[in-house]
């Protein structure tokens, strides 16, 4: 535990910065600031993608054509302009990229918020205003991270979806899926657990964005973390609506 | 009428330099009046010590007006303890009740070493300070008051951000060890006056890359803004970062014109 005391360095009373000028991104990227405005952008598009994603399952309420039908559209962005995919695949280009930002940003930013306290404190705190939202990002952030994977696996490969009526898994197939997959109990249980989860990590990380990107106005102060609420509820009350449908039979009954 | 608080006891961090592992250490204070400040309270106890041929606790203190930022206590986990917009110096023992158990610790983090006790340096912070640099005023014959005009509200905006006495409870109290509250404190009394203006940029390059150095990073818990003696609003954080990026913007242009 060997600590060192900073010596009194050399007062020299002008700004002067021996950083090296990089890249303006990368610049940016490089202070701790600099990666919560990467976390904050990348957590808007991340929002636009649940939302949407959300809002584009609500066709499954509408049967198995409509949601196969979204499934296909979604295909077809810009097609003729576009060959059959391509639009899709960008969309997916930026969300990876965005999702890898979003993740390494977090990484490399608890690893700095680690060593700014090697030593503890070694009395219990108490926390006045930090939440449980707040102080559990990290491991919502996991879950929700660990649910996708599953979740790619289960519904885009097919890994851990059980078999059609032909023997096969097929993609374009969505409600069925859908409904072989939340049919089994465990698997809406987790599905569940994570949009908690991801609801959590949106009740701190929507109001947190607006701090980070530096949008504070008196006027609309108090709208963020009613905004963020907001925002949490409709995307975890939408998901978890999906598995209870598909479990009491409204939906595939 | 005066009251006496009984048996106080305190749990208090010893350790002897910056390499010592250091421990807790238990204390009974008996009879202390509820007037006396906190710091009064470990005076008392101090004398104690040293009456009995003990080692005073060394704790860092100075105007005890709660002006001067250089009381630094962890009171029962909390920074300057359990009063709002209050430093541990003008906490007052009528605060506690009789046989209270109160724990105090130094401030932890890694740019505020533990210099003995529960005295730590916090001279991280003078270097921020000094990576802000100067603010160009004429000098000469004194200018005539109110020559320079500033609206009401922007001018108690900066005033209020101007109130951070630099004791380092909101590095303390966040679970990051970030000193964004402290060094957006900085960057707002100064980028928001029109005397600021000239360095505006430079400084807030300088002053948020500087703090990286030796902080954590901001997660927006708001524990500082609850600990912050001075009651410093984290909207000071969300200027500084719009300043920044402004900063990383013009600054590039400015240095692209050379």
């Amino acid at each position: 535990m060997a600590q060192v005391l900073h010596g009194r360095g050399p007062v020299t009373a002008t700004a002067t910065t021996t950083r090296k000028r990089r890249p303006f991104l990368l610049d940016l990227y490089s202070t701790a600031v600099g990666k919560k405005y990467a976390m904050a952008i990348t957590g808007i598009g991340l929002m636009g993608f649940v939302l949407f994603h959300m809002i584009g399952n609500l066709k499954m309420y509408f049967g198995a054509s409509d949601l196969d039908h979204y499934a296909e559209f979604l295909k077809k962005l810009l097609y003729p302009l576009a060959p059959k995919g391509t639009v899709l695949w960008i969309l997916r280009g930026g969300l990876i990229a965005m999702a890898v930002i979003h993740i390494h940003a977090a990484i490399s930013l608890t690893r700095l918020n680690r060593t700014a306290r090697p030593v503890r404190y070694q009395s219990e705190r108490d926390y006045q205003v930090a939440n449980f939202a707040s102080r559990s990002m990290r491991w919502t952030g996991v879950t929700v991270f660990l649910f996708l994977v599953w979740h790619l696996l289960d519904l885009t490969f097919g890994v851990t979806n059980t078999v059609g009526a032909d023997g096969e898994f097929i993609r374009a197939n969505v409600y069925d899926n859908v409904v072989r997959s939340l049919d089994r109990w465990p698997v809406a249980a987790f599905y569940i657990l994570a949009n908690i989860a991801l609801g959590i990590h949106l009740f701190h990380g929507v109001w947190s964005l607006f701090q980070s990107m530096g949008w504070n106005n008196p006027r609309f102060n108090k709208w963020r973390q009613a905004f963020a609420t907001g925002f949490a509820t409709v995307v975890v009350v939408g998901n978890v609506s999906f598995p209870i449908a598909v479990l009491a039979g409204v939906v595939g009954g | 009428m005066s009251n006496h608080l009984k048996d106080i006891t305190l749990k208090i961090w010893r350790q002897s330099g910056p390499n010592d592992a250091g421990h807790f250490e238990s204390y009974k204070v008996d009879e202390i009046s509820d007037e006396a400040s906190f710091l009064e309270m470990l005076d008392y106890l101090n004398e104690r010590l040293i009456n009995e041929g003990q080692e005073a606790i060394v704790f860092d203190h100075d105007c005890r007006e709660g002006i001067c930022g250089t009381c630094s206590l962890m009171i029962n986990g909390q920074a300057h303890g359990p009063e709002r917009a209050t430093a541990s110096c003008q906490l007052h023992m009528r605060k506690f009740k009789s046989g209270d158990s109160i724990t105090i610790e130094p401030w932890r983090a890694r740019a505020f070493p533990i210099v003995k006790d529960l005295m730590v340096d916090r001279s991280a912070f003078d270097r921020i300070i000094e990576s802000g640099g100067f603010i160009t005023s004429p000098t000469g014959g004194a200018p005539d008051a109110n020559l320079i005009p500033i609206p009401k509200p922007v001018s108690d905006a900066a005033m209020d951000a101007a109130q951070c006495i630099g004791c380092g409870a909101c590095v303390a109290a966040c679970p990051n060890g970030a000193a964004n509250l402290f060094t957006s404190a900085k960057i707002a009394h100064l980028n928001l006056l029109p005397q600021g203006q000239a360095e505006r940029f430079r400084r807030v390059e300088a002053m948020v890359e500087t703090m990286d150095e030796y902080f954590g990073s901001c997660t927006n818990h708001g524990e500082c803004e609850a600990a912050c003696p001075k009651e410093i609003s984290i909207d000071v954080i969300a200027l500084a970062n719009a300043d920044y990026r402004k900063a990383k913007i013009k600054n590039r242009k400015q240095l692209a014109r050379n």
